[in-house]
């Protein structure tokens, strides 16, 4: 048995390194390879890669990690330090060494400066940028302003001298909230902010952190960017449509509708579709990774899905409780089927009218009835 | 007016693939138009989870838009097949003087500004040149129920295909698009049928027969 235990702990050791780094952490052996199994399902890889991850997290050669705040609510970090327990993931962007990072570091004022700048010269072109909130670009972007400068001209020299920038939140990645109507600081994501940047769009609100550490461990593992769709998103956690994956999908399909918060269908958790859930329309991983620790996501808890890690969410996807957008140009009461059925009465009543009148006129002539 | 009867002679103006594409057309339009209301605003109907009353509504949405888009592919290649009377100059008469001068005349008819009624003997000028408008409206709704169709195969052909579209329209602004299309065609239909009427009436080319039939009164020399 002995015997076995051993040749088993050599196989281990040749398969997944040395022990000892994570432990010293707190985190034991097994729990750091579920965490490299579980990243490798994350980014849809064959489980056979989970040794080749577990070896890049070991390896010494982590990069620094720059993570700048902008027009934002800190919900992006919140979602990462507030989960129950220290996860394995929190530890990962832990010793990644984050060189600067406004809410959590110890160092404040021109130390904390100091820290940025040092980590952009000596690692120039292999840190990582990781970017919360949107980039006023208006008035030479005085709208957010840290240690005197302008959060463009930040993003500039950071961004731009990344290996990658990872942004994170709907707003870095498309402006979101800040950029929503009518945008009054000309708040941008970091693509339009720095377009020679090599950036990857995680939206969401908030992002979810088992993605942004999934893209993390993407980049140590294999030194590049995970491919992304058109939009700058990861595809494997925005290659799918939430609908398409919702676990109240077969209520979609069988004909069963929430019609109203509370009531029957509402408790029985059919589908949210008629109020509103902008599931049919956006493309997120929520339904099967869910967020904090995977816990639960908005329509798991029956709320309908609000577009959040969509370009514009706030402006295109609402109203939030209603499956079309006002129509332009009129009132938020009057419905598309509103203004449609008064276009279609309209017609009606216009040639009806027109036929009354037809009818009553005498003396029409077609020469078609008047051969020869 | 009876006295000549026999100078006029059956001409046949539609044919088989203008009158099948029409009969087709009604036929989806009417069938999308009722499933799009369920899609777009749907019931519960469905009394147990294995029911599969939205997946059937759209089974028969997309196969109707199908046979839809079959039927605008077709008659758009008939446009350059087919007689003078299914041809593309009759949708565009305001390219030409005699179009124009049409157009014109029958816009005054409608507008009781003249008792002349023009008897043309394939489509008259002004419902050509809303044909056309029509045909775009059909492009549309095609288009867009195509890549909002799309949508659940990202990596898909049809996806890949259609991406000038999701270029062109926001998400949402796609879905309004395709749903006040459907209204505006419903509008359409309305003026369509009474127009249809009326020119049989007062044009009396026999017009509403003639897109069952194919044929035509025409007086010789014509």
């Amino acid at each position: 048995m002995a015997k076995n235990g051993d040749e088993h702990d050599e196989m281990k050791q040749h398969c997944f390194g040395t022990p000892g780094l994570w432990e010293e952490r707190g985190v034991s052996r097994r729990d750091f390879l579920k965490f490299c199994t579980a990243m490798s399902a994350a980014l849809a890889l064959p489980v056979s890669l989970a040794p080749r991850i577990a070896e890049a997290l070991e390896s010494d050669s982590r990069p620094s990690v720059i993570w700048l705040e902008f027009q934002s609510c800190t919900g992006d970090t919140e979602a990462l330090l507030r989960a129950a327990n220290p996860t394995v993931g929190e530890i990962v962007l832990d010793v990644l060494s984050v060189d600067y990072a406004e809410t959590i570091m110890a160092a404040a004022g021109h130390q904390a400066e100091e820290a940025r700048l040092k980590t952009l010269k000596e690692r120039s072109g292999k840190y990582i940028a990781v970017v919360e909130g949107a980039i006023p670009m208006k008035d030479n972007g005085v709208y957010c302003c840290v240690g005197g400068r302008s959060a463009v001209d930040i993003a500039r020299e950071v961004c731009g001298g990344a290996m990658a920038t990872i942004t994170v939140g709907t707003c870095a990645s498309y402006g979101g909230i800040p950029a929503a109507s009518p945008n009054p600081t000309g708040a941008v994501g970091v693509k339009d902010a720095v377009p020679g940047a090599t950036v990857i769009n995680l939206p969401g609100c908030p992002v979810n952190t088992d993605n942004l550490v999934a893209t993390v461990v993407h980049i140590l593992t294999f030194g590049k960017l995970p491919a992304t769709d058109s939009k700058g998103r990861p595809l494997f956690a925005y290659g799918k449509r939430i609908h398409d994956n919702c676990e109240r999908r077969p209520h979609f399909d069988a004909g069963q509708y929430v019609e109203q918060w509370g009531d029957q269908a509402h408790r029985a958790g059919h589908c949210l579709y008629k109020m509103g859930c902008k599931g049919p329309e956006t493309f997120h991983n929520c339904p099967t990774q869910r967020y904090n620790e995977k816990t639960n996501w908005p329509v798991g808890s029956g709320h309908g899905c609000a577009g959040c890690s969509e370009p514009h969410f706030w402006d295109t996807m609402t109203p939030f409780y209603r499956r079309l957008p006002n129509v332009p140009g009129f009132g938020v009461e009057a419905t598309a089927d509103k203004i449609g059925l008064g276009v279609a009465a309209a017609t009606a009543a216009a040639f009806g009218i027109h036929g009354v009148v037809s009818a009553l006129r005498k003396g029409d002539e077609s020469d078609a009835g008047k051969e020869g | 007016m009876a006295r000549n009867r026999s100078c006029l002679y059956e001409k046949y103006v539609w044919e088989v693939p203008v009158r099948l594409t029409h009969w087709v057309n009604v036929t989806a339009i009417i069938v999308l138009s009722v499933t799009g209301f369920y899609i777009g605003s749907p019931k519960t109907l469905g009394l147990v989870p294995a029911d599969f009353v939205m997946g059937w509504v759209r089974v028969v949405h997309l196969t109707a838009g199908y046979a839809f888009a079959v039927s605008i592919a077709s008659r758009i290649w008939w446009a350059f097949a087919g007689n003078r009377y299914a041809g593309w100059r009759e949708f565009v008469p305001f390219v030409y003087p005699e179009g124009r001068r049409d157009m014109g005349r029958m816009f005054l008819y409608y507008l009781f500004l003249s008792r002349k009624v023009p008897h043309p003997t394939g489509h008259n000028a002004l419902a050509g040149a809303t044909y056309l408008l029509v045909f775009v409206l059909y492009l549309v709704m095609a288009g867009t129920g195509f890549a909002l169709d799309a949508e659940h195969a990202p990596g898909g052909m049809m996806r890949v295909l259609l991406a000038p579209l999701y270029a062109l329209f926001s998400n949402q602004g796609m879905r309004l698009t395709h749903h006040m299309g459907m209204w505006l065609l419903i509008a359409f239909a309305i003026h369509h049928i009474y127009s249809a009427w009326l020119m049989d009436v007062k044009e009396r080319g026999g017009v509403m027969s003639s897109i069952f039939g194919g044929y035509k009164p025409v007086k010789r020399g014509e």
